[in-house]
């Protein structure tokens, strides 16, 4: 067993895993933070998409112990603590971007970066971005939209 | 106000969008960790099996010879010479396919189970699989089955009198042979259950991430011989199903015996390499078709030969049967087939077992006849719209060919719409003029009828021992106002929560707000049946009506009581029961109906419950969807360049998840023409056990989809409503294909398998140059 100290949506956590145990189930089991999703557990899904240092990571190519002195943004981070979900989860929601909801997490993540980068985002860009991950629900038309919208109200939109 | 019609916002997602869901995998954890040992090899006889030498404390291996008490699973079908194939839940003797469960271990870690898994010994006496339909029909081809001769486990025959005289007087045959590469339905949550005794009752609780909850526990509790009371199944949020989850696998009656005989918690979530190769497949089906068309172009005589590769068992409740016999009865789809010949056959081999999949086979059969149309459209040199306008079925209700009854629909209104936005003589110039320089732009159209919310009557026609159908509502006003709906069907990224809950206010004069949908728990529900078939909204969406009109006209009863007027002066709105200028908040009825009973007992008794039933005959959505698409003929590469779908799904009770549904089925359906296929090598290994294999599409490849409305009322539905949410993966490949062979045209070439990958796509042209 190996001790791992990271932050987790400001929060510091201390944990004792195998070195074996990916980053994804490490959040999922030893912190309790249950929203990051195992689609694949094998790089191509990215519904375990987290947010590691400022960029994107599948939660199931990194093993836990990498994360040693990491900053780690889940999805639950993303909502006020009371709830109130934040511009770009509203625009989910608007844009109806989710049906089972299970990739959701992981196109969050995705996007919240996307749209923090200085530049902003254009059509192509944003095509781009959102195909690392996969969704079986939607058809991804509504997921465009709702990073769209999102973009658009937080005023990064170059449509 | 009217709720139905409005692009009201899901109340099922804030939970979801801030990562609060609860799926099976967040349940398992601190459960016993339960793998499963895999069979390597398609067919053989199992001559070892032992587990690891060394098992730590607290961890079991579990073999078929332990649930010696535990019934094989025998699905059930009383005609169509169905073979009753038994699969053991585990099996003693032989493996049937290349990932069939062979046996559990469990421990207390993930990664513990999975070392003892690769520790366990197997051995296995592999023999030759019988693998495709050409060596499963052989004349000497071993049997999968000792029961089903021939390897045919279903088969079914209609051949009118004097049919063969009618298909040899027509004007123009068209033959057409063709494959539909195997699927599966991918969700992109795995299967997986939590079973858990609860010590103080010795009930069980399973969680499972499932689409027919009651049926699990129905089919469960018979497989183990255990007091069906016993056992309460969850379908907590469930992420995608698509027909896969409807299955009740072997994996699922381990748990809870696992969690009787332990007295404990016990979780299988399985990979995705599991779901890929060991779930349920779909649509490996070949059909050969002749159809015979008169001068004008009228469709005389249509004759199928439908082989549908079943797998190695049969998957309860639906039987092997629901693919070869589904595209029996509805291959005429919406066109006036005067005279329909089929012969279909379920055929087994040593692969995964095919279960429903998003359409079930109305993809194959829409891609078969809309291919026909366009090959016999280029034979009487009619435009492809022009042989579809004079084949449909234009006065309703109609007959099809198999005696089901098409209700009012807009077969050719739809069709007509789809070319007035396409404006295809515009694209015809621009066709000519990208040939010139050497692109291939291509139009398809795709029309078909799906036939949808169907009950009773309808699945008791195909004979199965279980015979899905009906739905039923509990419906229940508390004290407070607030409105408990308990229902059968079992959402898993539909809506339904939201879609019901328009349907209840608007009958009970409240907001959206104030009714919960209950759903996807046995202790709490109904019996009922689930999700699938394009069914929830339809039937218990009128259920959810039936069971609101009883409580509006039982609030109606109660208010005309207290306002000292006829119930037939009250109306519901608002949150008020209003008769003239009195009126009174349904709260506050709702109260003193329950707690001030001696007021309203003689009038209502004694709750505000009542029970809704629904088991309507069915009903056929409508669409035409049309595809524009540029084919790179080198490599053989196909760009969607865009997406068109007129559909009739009479009335819309929501239309931003109506088109959601549309949206994901027609991504579904371009997967299907274009990218996705699960592969065997001849010797039963599947070659796609990983997304990167299988290839489904990302956003990158799929177009952003315009779709249209109409909103054809029919009779057939108490809501109006009929169901959409296959309908979009039924239309698709059928209108890619005939885009890409329209594309085509000029190298004398068209597709007659899909998916069309690149390489199918070169090996067509490849050797051929386009004609000037």
């Amino acid at each position: 067993m190996t001790e791992v100290r990271f932050t987790v949506n400001g929060a510091a956590q201390c944990a004792e895993v195998e070195p074996r145990l990916t980053l994804a189930d490490m959040l999922r089991e030893e912190c309790g933070l249950t929203g990051t999703h195992l689609g694949c557990e094998h790089g191509v899904c990215g519904a375990c998409t987290v947010l590691m240092d400022g960029l994107p990571v599948r939660g199931c190519l990194v093993f836990g112990v990498q994360a040693e002195g990491a900053d780690i943004r889940t999805v639950e981070g993303l909502a006020a603590p009371d709830g109130t979900l934040n511009v770009l989860q509203r625009a989910f929601q608007a844009q109806h971007g989710l049906q089972c909801g299970f990739c959701t997490p992981g196109f969050l993540m995705l996007a919240t970066w996307m749209l923090e980068q200085p530049g902003g985002v254009d059509e192509a860009r944003l095509r781009d971005v959102l195909a690392s991950n996969l969704c079986r629900c939607t058809g991804y038309q509504n997921i465009l939209a709702a990073v769209r919208a999102a973009a658009q109200e937080m005023g990064v939109w170059k449509g | 106000m009217n709720w139905v019609g409005r692009r009201l916002p899901r109340s099922e997602d804030p939970p979801l969008l801030r990562g609060e869901g609860r799926y099976v995998p967040d349940i398992a954890i601190g459960a016993r960790v339960v793998r499963f040992l895999r069979s390597p090899v398609a067919s053989g006889r199992i001559t070892a099996l032992r587990p690891p030498a060394e098992m730590p404390p607290g961890c079991l291996f579990v073999t078929g010879a332990d649930l010696a008490e535990v019934q094989p699973i025998k699905p059930g079908l009383r005609r169509f010479n169905y073979r009753a194939v038994e699969q053991p839940v585990l099996p003693i003797e032989r493996v049937h396919f290349v990932g069939q469960a062979i046996a559990a271990i469990v421990a207390p870690g993930a990664a513990l189970a999975e070392d003892l898994l690769e520790a366990c010994e197997l051995d296995i006496a592999a023999e030759d699989p019988v693998i495709g339909f050409d060596a499963a029909l052989a004349p000497d081809a071993a049997l999968v089955h000792p029961i089903a001769p021939g390897n045919v486990a279903v088969e079914g025959e209609l051949r009118p009198e004097a049919f063969a005289e009618t298909l040899a007087s027509a004007a123009h045959m068209v033959e057409f042979a063709f494959r539909s590469g195997r699927q599966s339905a991918m969700p992109l949550e795995g299967r997986g259950g939590v079973a858990e005794y609860d010590r103080a009752t010795g009930r069980i609780r399973l969680s499972a991430s499932a689409q027919m909850p009651h049926q699990l526990r129905t089919g469960i509790a018979q497989l183990l011989g255990m007091p069906e009371a016993d056992l309460q199944v969850i379908a907590p949020d469930v992420g995608g199903g698509f027909g896969q989850k409807m299955a009740l696998f072997p994996e699922y009656p381990v748990l809870v015996w696992l969690a009787r005989k332990h007295r404990g918690r016990f979780a299988w979530v399985e990979d995705r390499n599991e779901n890929l190769i060991a779930s349920a497949h779909s649509r490996d089906q070949r059909h050969v078709l002749r159809a015979g068309f008169d001068a004008e172009g009228r469709l005389l005589a249509l004759e199928a030969d439908i082989l549908a590769d079943v797998g190695a068992f049969s998957v309860f409740p639906t039987t092997c049967a629901v693919e070869p016999l589904m595209a029996l009865a509805e291959y005429p789809g919406p066109y006036k087939v005067p005279a329909y010949a089929v012969r279909t056959r379920g055929v087994l081999t040593h692969t995964c077992p095919m279960a429903p999949y998003r359409g079930v086979s109305r993809p194959v059969i829409t891609f078969g006849i809309e291919r026909v149309m366009d090959r016999a459209a280029a034979a009487l040199g009619l435009a492809p719209d022009e042989i579809r306008r004079r084949n449909l079925h234009d006065v309703f209700p109609a007959r099809s060919a198999t005696g089901m009854v098409l209700d009012e629909a807009s077969y050719i209104q739809a069709l007509d719409e789809a070319v007035h936005i396409l404006d295809i003589p515009a694209f015809r110039a621009r066709q000519a003029a990208a040939r010139a320089q050497g692109r291939y732009l291509g139009l398809g159209l795709s029309v078909f009828n799906e036939r949808t919310g169907y009950g009773t009557p309808a699945f008791a026609a195909r004979s199965m021992d279980v015979v899905p159908g009906y739905e039923v509502v509990d419906i229940a006003m508390l004290p407070s106002g607030e409105v408990e709906a308990r229902i059968g069907s079992s959402p898993h990224g539909q809506g339904l929560r939201t879609t019901l809950s328009q349907i209840i206010a608007d009958r009970l004069g409240l907001d959206p707000g104030h009714i919960r949908i209950i759903h996807g728990d046995t202790d709490r529900t109904p019996y009922g049946w689930g999700s699938f078939a394009s069914r929830s909204l339809v039937i218990g969406g009128g259920a959810c009506q039936v069971a609101a009109d009883k409580l509006a006209d039982k609030l109606r009863r109660g208010a005309a009581r207290l306002l000292q007027c006829e119930p037939s002066d009250v109306t519901l709105r608002d949150g008020n029961a209003v008769a003239g200028a009195a009126s009174m908040p349904i709260a506050e009825l709702a109260r003193l109906a329950h707690q001030r009973s001696e007021l309203l007992s003689d009038a209502i008794g004694f709750n505000l419950a009542e029970t809704g039933q629904y088991d309507p005959g069915g009903t056929f959505s409508n669409a035409c969807h049309a595809a524009i698409v540029e084919v790179e003929a080198e490599t053989g590469h196909v760009r969607v360049e865009r997406y068109l779908v007129v559909e009739d799904a009479g009335r819309i009770i929501n239309p931003m998840i109506a088109d959601g549904q549309v949206q994901g089925g027609v991504a579904q359906g371009i997967a299907n023409a274009l990218f996705e296929e699960v592969i065997y090598a001849p010797d039963g290994t599947p070659l796609t056990g990983t997304l990167a294999d299988y290839t489904p599409p990302t956003c990158a490849e799929i177009p952003e989809i315009e779709i249209h409305h109409l909103e054809t009322i029919s009779d057939a539905t108490i809501t109006g409503a009929k169901g959409l949410g296959e309908g979009g993966s039924i239309g698709a490949p059928a209108a890619i294909a005939n885009a890409i062979s329209d594309a085509l045209s000029p190298f004398g070439v068209d597709v007659a398998e899909f998916p069309a990958t690149p390489p199918r796509i070169r090996a067509l042209v490849r050797g051929r140059a386009p004609r000037a």
